[in-house]
Formats: C-alpha cells, sequence, structure tokens
C-alpha cells in the first residue's frame, strides 16, 4: 500500500506542476495524440511531456531495478484491448488521467460520469474475462 | 525553451509515479478490475491519493490568472454530458479490463520495452486512427441536405 500511496501523490504532484506551469490539463491520451500530430513542432511541449513519462518510468528503474513481469505475454488480448482503448479514450476524450485524476479533480461531471463509466465497465469486463470464464 | 522543460517535468513525475505504484504492471491492474477471491485494492489507493492531491492543488492555484510560463489556463470548458462522452468511457473501460493498461502505463511501458506495452501500444494506435477516420466522416454534413 505504501508504493501505492506514493505512487499516488507523484501523479498527484504532476498533475499540479502541468496546471501551474502550462496551464494544462495532465490528460494522457489527449497529451498523445497531440504529441503524435506535432512531434517536433515549436509548440511541441506534449512530445516534451511523453519522453519524460519514459523517463521517469526509466529513472525509478535505475533506482530500484526492473520489476519482474507477472501478467504473461498475451498479443491477442493486449492487442484487442488497445485497438479499443485508442478508439474509447479519442471518443470520449480523455482516460484515467485527464478524467478520472485531473477531472475529477476540477469537479468536472463529464470527467465524474466518464470515471464511474470505465470503473464499472473495467470490473465488468476485468471480472468476466480474467475472472469468470479464465 | 523553458515550456518544454517545464513538460519534461511533469512527465518525469508522472512516469515516476505510474511505476512506482505498480501501475505499470498489467496484472495488479486486472487484479483490481477482477473481483473476486483476490481481489487488490491497492490501485484505489492510488487513484485516491493522486486525485486528493490533484483536487488540493488545483484549488490552492484556483485565484491565479495566469499559469507560469504561459499566457492562459488551457482548462477544458465542454460541460455537455453526450453519448460521445458515455460510449468512449464505456469502450475505455472494456479495453481497460482486456488487456489491463490504459494509455500512461503502456507509454511507460512502451519506453521500456516491455513487450506487452510495445503490443498494446499498437493496438492503441490502430483505434485512435480508427477514431480519426470514424470521426471525419461523422463530422462531415451529408451532401444530401444540402
Amino acid at each position: 500500500m505504501i508504493p501505492a500511496l506514493i505512487g499516488g501523490v507523484l501523479i498527484g504532484l504532476a498533475a499540479i506542476w502541468m496546471y501551474a506551469s502550462l496551464g494544462r490539463v495532465a490528460g494522457i491520451s489527449g497529451i498523445f495524440s497531440q504529441a503524435l500530430r506535432a512531434p517536433f513542432s515549436n509548440a511541441s511541449w506534449a512530445m516534451a511531456f511523453v519522453v519524460g513519462l519514459g523517463a521517469g518510468g526509466w529513472l525509478v528503474t535505475l533506482l530500484v531495478g526492473a520489476r519482474p513481469q507477472e501478467m504473461p505475454f498475451d498479443a491477442v488480448l493486449l492487442l484487442v484491448g488497445g485497438v479499443i482503448v485508442g478508439f474509447g479514450t479519442r471518443l470520449g476524450s480523455g482516460c484515467t488521467s485527464g478524467h478520472g485524476v485531473c477531472g475529477v479533480a476540477r469537479l468536472s461531471r463529464r470527467s465524474i460520469v466518464a470515471t464511474c463509466i470505465f470503473v464499472a465497465l473495467g470490473m465488468v469486463t476485468g471480472t468476466l474475462l480474467h475472472g469468470v470464464l479464465s | 525553451m523553458t515550456r518544454l522543460f517545464a513538460a519534461f517535468a511533469g512527465g518525469l513525475l508522472f512516469g515516476m509515479g505510474l511505476v512506482v505504484s505498480g501501475m505499470t504492471e498489467p496484472a495488479r491492474v486486472i487484479a483490481f478490475l477482477n473481483i473476486g477471491p483476490d481481489w487488490n485494492a491497492a490501485l484505489i489507493v492510488v487513484m485516491v491519493s493522486a486525485l486528493l492531491v490533484t483536487l488540493v492543488g488545483y484549488r490552492l492555484l484556483a485565484g491565479r490568472v495566469a499559469p507560469l510560463f504561459d499566457e492562459v489556463f488551457h482548462t477544458p470548458t465542454n460541460q455537455t454530458l453526450d453519448v460521445r462522452l458515455m460510449t468512449g468511457a464505456a469502450l475505455f473501460g472494456v479495453g481497460w479490463g482486456v488487456a489491463g493498461y490504459c494509455p500512461g502505463p503502456a507509454i511507460v511501458g512502451g519506453f521500456l520495452l516491455d513487450e506487452r506495452a510495445l503490443v498494446f501500444l499498437v493496438g492503441y494506435l490502430i483505434g485512435a486512427l480508427a477514431f480519426e477516420g470514424y470521426d471525419r466522416k461523422v463530422s462531415q454534413p451529408a451532401l444530401a441536405d444540402g
């Protein structure tokens, strides 16, 4: 529980910093699509954020070592899940970070509704696919 | 240049948080989304602590006229609860439950060359491109309507 708490606080601090410094909501799906659209433009703070994500992951791995992989590799689940998440986060204008953390923190009713929906559907799908039916 | 460094720093903190919290391991995410005998509530701690810190931070920043390195705050203004939002959120939830990845941890995992994250990201890009095509199609005014 302690790593979960520390990780959550770091994510919160990152969200505050993005808003305080650049006035941006730290919604990763939105930032990612912006980064891919204009990766090297002058305005590409989005690409700098994405590269920062990788650097942060790399830094933790360097400090505490790589985590052993617990979930076995299943190309079909990963690919299908990826397609649905790619389409869904664009259609719904956000993901866990943009709606779940930043949007709910802004008390945006769109984000509160979206978060309730994706957590509920995630649990139904996860329970069926990885629990009941597996 | 300042903006690029600021954004990089924000990404760095965020990426560290995602790895430390365990969200880059899809097994942990599935252990939270699969409500069974081995249910793991750790992800609630991640989400709630991130949310509370952000909530307090946003409150403290509420009186500001502009961010440090930009002229205005780019706060989303859309307030409409529409079918797009709800369908998109529902699809995202399903995909999250299928693969155990949401976009942030997948990007971090991709940089760490985790092959699971890389395969997920290939699917993600296909899905995002499919959305671009769909969006162009539906937002084009129908010719028959003149």
